[in-house]
């Protein structure tokens, strides 16, 4: 079982905010404010100072994507502020402004469906605040069916890495879930960083750049 | 002209006598309406009636401009404007301020006092005058046992065959003389109804005015309607769906075995459900065309397209309605070229260029695109006729496929 984080919540249906605090609190998490619009999500980042906030892209008063400019204020205030947001639609505008913010880490954009997969999404949030990214395989799975020049480039198997890399699995996740060894996990990803023209960097970091890459394109 | 005439004397003798039916007709109620309205006026039973009289012209004017059909000219439209409220006092009110109204009048009063008279005339001089000089020998022959003599129209009088049949000579050139003006002025008789009944320019401009202002409502109601069927599933069912989706994903991770199988398929079934209702939902209204604008919008329809799209647009926000307008055409144009083109590639440009949004969707399929079959593109060329917008589709059999839009409109 992972640390437990203390989270701040903003969803703004009453059934859905009670199923989240339900659900993070069974993986051992402490949701330490649950509000309904975006006004007093950030009051509440800042009150209890949270390991990570969890937020809803639609929220009153507007009803269209104040939870997601709210998410966007809270990280250029404080760049290292895990955000985890969760959205109705798969979107690339709003998982490409999220990963614009602060250097791409510590963020996560996750369909709403997917916190019915329990431990998927409690796995997601724990990645995410320790650090990691995450986008949602439906983002990425939609970005490459554009089959765009550079992806035309990529072996299936390198998409199928590509597709859990922006999951922010690491290199050992993924050689678990394609049932191969981590050296040729190592190898794909490089082929991917090539073919992507990505110059050889520190690690972590150029495997969001892979991911933001094919989000901008 | 000679057989055009032969074909018109028909209708211009229908037209003249029917129209002189009409008119004794109106003369009779109208002298009556006026005379019992002011007789009773003293006593207030007589202004309804005298009220009666002046909207007169309304049904003569709906008669007469159906009558103008004999002619052979189509009948002009009713210039009259539909009442906003309902209700016989709010009818009269508008019709009492409207010009047609007491043009109708005019002409109801110039019909019943003037014009069926001269029809008379017209009609014995052109007609009766000419028949009976031809059929001045019969005449003779049946006065002649008494008197000896005739006398034709009551005008000429003859007592030999010799002049009788001069007479019906005559007549038959007078007649076949005749004609012509006869339905000369049947024509004059009618351009003179057309002129009073049919809608003055200012009233068929304001008409127009009327119909594009109701498309646009009905457009904005359409609009309005999509997002709040959009809101009612976002806030509602999918809401529902997360919530039981989560409920059993808890429910998996405590069931003993036997049960979490079951819970596991029952899961995914709600999983699939969501998976389609989102595309439902997105289809209806998608959150990212209020959020980003167009640009963004398109760029995620590009992503969902079956064809691969090139994507070149810079655009700026516009009012909803014309980003709302322009996103579906393109999607539609989209939705085509994945189902007919057989294109392998799509390519979208959008630019925004002396107050006009211009975007363009070329694909390098087969081409034989036709507007006038697709209900479709139809219903898009009508949506943005409403913004004032066109949509054009050049599609020669064979390919390539173009359709482009422009809007004028200000930027946001």
């Amino acid at each position: 079982m992972p640390a437990a984080l203390k989270i701040v919540l903003a969803e703004d249906s009453v059934l859905l905010r009670e199923g989240l605090v339900g659900v993070l609190t069974r993986f051992g998490h402490e949701v330490v404010a649950a509000v309904g619009d975006a006004e007093s999500l950030v009051a509440a980042v800042r009150s209890y100072a949270p390991d990570l906030v969890v937020t809803d892209v639609r929220m009153p008063p507007g009803l269209t994507d104040e939870g997601l400019r709210a998410a966007l204020a809270l990280r250029a205030a404080n760049p290292a502020l895990p955000v985890l947001v969760l959205s109705q639609y798969v979107q690339r505008a709003y998982a490409a402004d999220l990963l614009d913010t602060g250097d791409g880490t510590g963020v996560g954009y996750l369909l709403k469906d997917r916190i019915g997969q329990v431990e998927q999404f409690a796995e997601a949030v724990g990645r995410v605040a320790a650090g990691g990214t995450v986008v949602d395989p439906e983002v990425v799975r939609q970005l490459l069916r554009r089959r765009r020049d550079p992806l035309a480039a990529l072996t299936p198997r390198e998409r199928e890495v590509l597709e859990l890399v922006a999951e922010g699995k690491s290199n050992g996740a993924i050689a678990r879930d394609l049932v191969v060894t981590e050296a040729a996990v190592g190898k794909h990803i490089g082929n991917i960083l090539g073919k992507l023209d990505l110059p050889p960097a520190e690690d972590t970091h150029r495997r969001v750049l892979a991911v933001l890459a094919y989000l901008r394109a | 002209m000679i057989r055009t005439v032969v074909r018109d004397v028909p209708r211009a003798v229908a037209y003249l006598l029917s129209g002189v039916l009409l008119g004794a007709t109106l003369l009779v109620v109208l002298l009556v309406l006026g005379a019992l309205g002011l007789a009773l006026a003293p006593v207030l039973v007589g202004l309804p009636l005298l009220a009666v009289a002046v909207l007169s012209g309304i049904p003569v004017g709906a008669l007469e401009r159906r009558r103008l059909a004999l002619t052979r000219t189509p009948p002009p439209p009713d210039p009259h404007a539909t009442p906003a409220e309902p209700g016989l006092a709010a009818w009269a009110r508008l019709r009492l301020t409207e010009r047609s109204t007491w043009r109708e009048l005019a002409y109801t009063a110039l019909f019943a006092f003037v014009l069926w008279p001269l029809d008379v005339v017209v009609l014995f001089v052109a007609l009766v005058v000419p028949a009976a000089m031809v059929a001045a020998p019969v005449q003779l022959a049946t006065t002649s046992s008494t008197s000896g003599d005739a006398r034709i129209a009551k005008l000429w009088l003859i007592d030999s065959y010799g002049q009788a049949l001069l007479c019906t000579a005559a007549g038959v050139v007078l007649l076949l003389a005749l004609l012509w003006p006869l339905v000369r002025y049947a024509r004059l008789r009618a351009a003179l109804a057309r002129l009073l009944l049919a809608p003055s320019e200012a009233e068929a401009e304001r008409r127009l005015g009327e119909v594009t202002r109701s498309r646009a409502r009905l457009v904005a109601a359409f609009e309005a309607e999509r997002r709040r069927i959009e809101r009612d599933l976002h806030d509602g069912a999918q809401q529902r769906l997360v919530s039981l989706s989560m409920t059993l994903g808890l429910a998996r991770l405590d069931a003993p075995p036997e049960l979490a199988d079951r819970l596991a398929a029952a899961h995914r079934e709600a999983d699939r459900v969501l998976g389609e209702l989102r595309e439902l939902i997105h289809g209806i209204h998608p959150q990212v065309l209020a959020d980003y604008g167009l640009p963004d919008a398109l760029a995620d329809a590009a992503d969902r397209s079956a064809v691969p799209v090139e994507l070149d647009v810079d655009l700026p926000r516009f009012a909803e309605s014309v980003e709302s307008a322009a996103y579906f055409a393109v999607r539609e144009a989209l939705a085509n070229i994945g189902r007919h083109s057989g294109a392998e590639r799509a390519w979208i440009t959008g630019r925004y260029t002396d107050g006009r949004l211009r975007v363009e969707v070329r694909d390098d399929g087969t081409g034989g695109a036709d507007p006038a079959r697709g209900t479709g593109l139809t219903g898009l060329a009508d949506r943005l006729a409403v913004l004032d917008g066109t949509l054009t589709v050049h599609s020669p059999a064979g390919g390539p496929t173009a359709l482009s839009l422009e809007i004028p409109c200000p930027q946001r």
